[in-house]
């Protein structure tokens, strides 16, 4: 599967937030969202996820308008997985990954459901939290219930917006590493908006760097990510050093 | 991933058992009911027997095999009978709405009573009871027949005119909501200023009105099932079913809107209408019961409450329990309300503000983190 953005506009009341923005991704490829706060990320993560009507330009899936995709086809095709998290009281793990079935059922649970959500269970690592409640979990294995959602809906292509933004050192790579794998290994998608630009070194196979609602650069990590696009971008001094384990980007303090 | 056959069984095996359990619940709460029903049928100033209240609905089915026991058909069927339907159809019609509210809206505190629907539902009634003769003239003192049965026309208007205060009740706060990101309290804080402002309303129309307008909207605002006749019950029927079977089909949407509106629109589900439609859908049922027994506080917000901590909150089994749970709250507190104070009968309405203000007491403090965000 493809996904194409084409001339994107998005605005809140007078104020654009993303300028005619156009990239292309495709299945089996890790593609990272990078930019600082209020660059427009989550915005254009939403606007894929077809949360937000575009007000200019479109999205294509396959080069067809993803406006033209009935809603439970596009459900079954782009899953999303939110910034921050809505859940409610005495609603166990199993139901909560049981809703990313939605766009499967209509009122009873197959035992293709229940395979799916098993499934995206143990890819998660979460099989022992099933019977207990989403509110008595902590941030970090909560994360990880919503992910296993959204592979629960087993769509083509994940949409993730800061999917480790509450996880520990270790869940950080953990999760993105999980992720990695399933997209290579089922040909699926996924873009990712991050803030840890090592991150995207390590797991992405395409970085689009976003600046004040615009692309600055896209590319293969290691081509967009050098000491000027991050001074120019983020408005810090950094380093890129090479080790044995990959690259990294050493930054030390904010340009003036 | 090692065995996935063995591990399908875990999930699937978990998800059955847990089934096997909420399926129990609501068939105890269901047999529950059931048995109140027939004890609150016997109960009151003349007392019948379980046995001879049976007799007497089994001569009314079947009149040619059971015959009916002396003198306990009457009380049973035309007084007692109306009077226990009508409080077991505004407890299923007020804990499914209170159920779909604090779905819809993701707040733990909204209810018919709490978002005003209540005080508002009862304005429009009292309000067409003061001048539905003089507007309506002659039509309002007549009668239609729908599917065999014969109907005032004045019954029908109170259900619309509180029908449509109840839902402006409910989109005044929904619009509230809307316009700036506030929080649950606010929302419900909104709520009762709504409810305050149709309480004045009702003050002022007992204020103009007659005698005999009077009287009916007195028993209004003070929530009773005095109300009850077959004809209230024939009407409440279908309209009750009807919206529960229309809202539990949305029973996956509405768990899915838990998850909050973004992911909701992903999974395919167009939010807005669905927010509207299913408010709509609720208002409409307990504003209909609202129009017969008045201000009937806090059932929405007790027997969902209560349903969700028995079975957990996936809505296909939570709809179904907490009407059961919401029917049997009003039930019995309706019996109780008749029979304390014996021969004097206090309103129901009374016994649920002490009940459901010590139940919202209790969310508000105890249920701190739990409930609140």
């Amino acid at each position: 599967m493809k996904i194409t953005v084409e001339n994107l506009t998005q605005k809140y009341g007078s104020h654009t937030v993303l300028d005619e923005v156009s990239f292309t991704t495709e299945s089996g490829k890790v593609t990272a969202l990078l930019g600082p706060n209020g660059s427009g990320k989550s915005t254009l993560i939403k606007t894929i996820a077809d949360i937000l009507p575009p007000a200019g330009g479109r999205i294509l899936v396959n080069d067809r308008d993803i406006a033209e995709v009935s809603k439970s086809e596009r459900a079954k095709m782009i899953g999303y997985v939110p910034q921050y998290f809505h859940y409610t009281s005495f609603t166990s793990v199993l139901d909560t990954v049981l809703i990313g079935r939605r766009p499967y059922m209509s009122w009873s649970v197959s035992d293709e459901d229940l395979e799916a959500v098993d499934a995206a269970l143990s890819t998660m690592h979460i099989e022992d939290l099933a019977d207990r409640y989403v509110n008595e979990l902590s941030g970090g294995q909560r994360q990880r219930v919503f992910i296993a959602r959204a592979l629960a809906q087993n769509p083509e292509f994940f949409l993730f917006d800061e999917p480790t933004s509450s996880l520990d050192l270790r869940h950080q790579l953990e999760t993105l590493s999980v992720m990695q794998d399933v997209v290579h290994k089922n040909n699926s998608g996924m873009i990712a908006a991050l803030h840890d630009l090592n991150l995207a070194l390590r797991y992405a196979d395409q970085v689009v760097l976003v600046k004040e609602g615009t692309i600055y650069a896209d590319g293969k990590p290691e081509d967009v990510l050098t000491a000027d696009a991050v001074r120019d971008v983020y408005g810090v001094e950094s380093e890129v050093v090479e080790k044995e384990t990959g690259r990294f980007i050493l930054s030390y303090e904010p340009s003036y | 991933m090692s065995s996935p056959a063995k591990n399908m069984n875990k999930t699937a095996g978990k998800y059955h058992a847990v089934r096997k359990r909420k399926m129990t619940v609501i068939l105890i709460l269901a047999a529950l009911l059931v048995l109140s029903m027939i004890l609150a049928l016997g109960i009151g100033s003349v007392f019948i027997p379980p046995g001879d209240v049976l007799l007497a609905i089994g001569n009314a089915l079947f009149p040619a095999l059971i015959s009916a026991p002396e003198g306990a058909a009457d009380i049973v069927l035309n007084f007692r009978m109306p009077r226990i339907l009508l409080a077991v159809l505004t407890g299923v019609a007020l804990a499914a709405a209170g159920a779909v509210m604090q779905g819809l809206l993701r707040n733990p505190l909204v209810s018919p009573f709490t978002l005003g629907l209540s005080s508002a539902a009862s304005f429009g009634a009292a309000l067409m009871i003061v001048l539905g003769p003089a507007v309506f003239g002659a039509f309002f003192a007549g009668s239609v027949v729908f599917l065999g049965f014969e109907f005032t026309t004045k019954s029908l208007l109170l259900i619309l005119s509180a029908f449509l205060f109840g839902w402006l009740s409910v989109i005044i706060v929904y619009m509230i909501s809307r316009v700036r990101q506030t929080s649950q309290a606010v929302m419900v804080l909104a709520g009762v200023v709504i409810g305050y402002l149709f309480q004045a309303g009702l003050l002022a129309l007992k204020y103009v009105s007659n005698d005999d307008a009077l009287r009916e909207i007195v028993t209004w605002m003070m929530g009773g099932m005095w109300g009850a006749t077959w004809q209230t019950v024939c009407i409440l029927t279908p309209v009750v079913l009807l919206c529960f079977f229309l809202i539990e089909r949305r029973a996956w949407d509405l768990n899915t809107l838990s998850s909050g509106d973004d992911v909701a629109r992903n999974l395919g589900i167009n939010v807005d209408r669905f927010r509207i439609t299913g408010l709509l859908i609720v208002s409409f049922a307990a504003s209909a019961c609202l129009a017969f027994t008045g201000i009937i506080g806090f059932v929405g917000l007790m027997a969902p409450h209560i349903c969700r901590m028995l079975i957990g909150n996936d809505y296909r089994y939570l709809l179904p329990a907490s009407a059961l749970m919401g029917a049997l709250i009003l039930l019995i507190s309706d019996t109780v309300a008749r029979v304390i104070l014996a021969p004097v009968e206090i309103p129901v309405g009374v016994i649920m503000y002490v009940l459901g203000g010590i139940f919202f007491l209790f969310l508000i403090t105890k249920g701190h983190g739990r409930y609140l965000s």
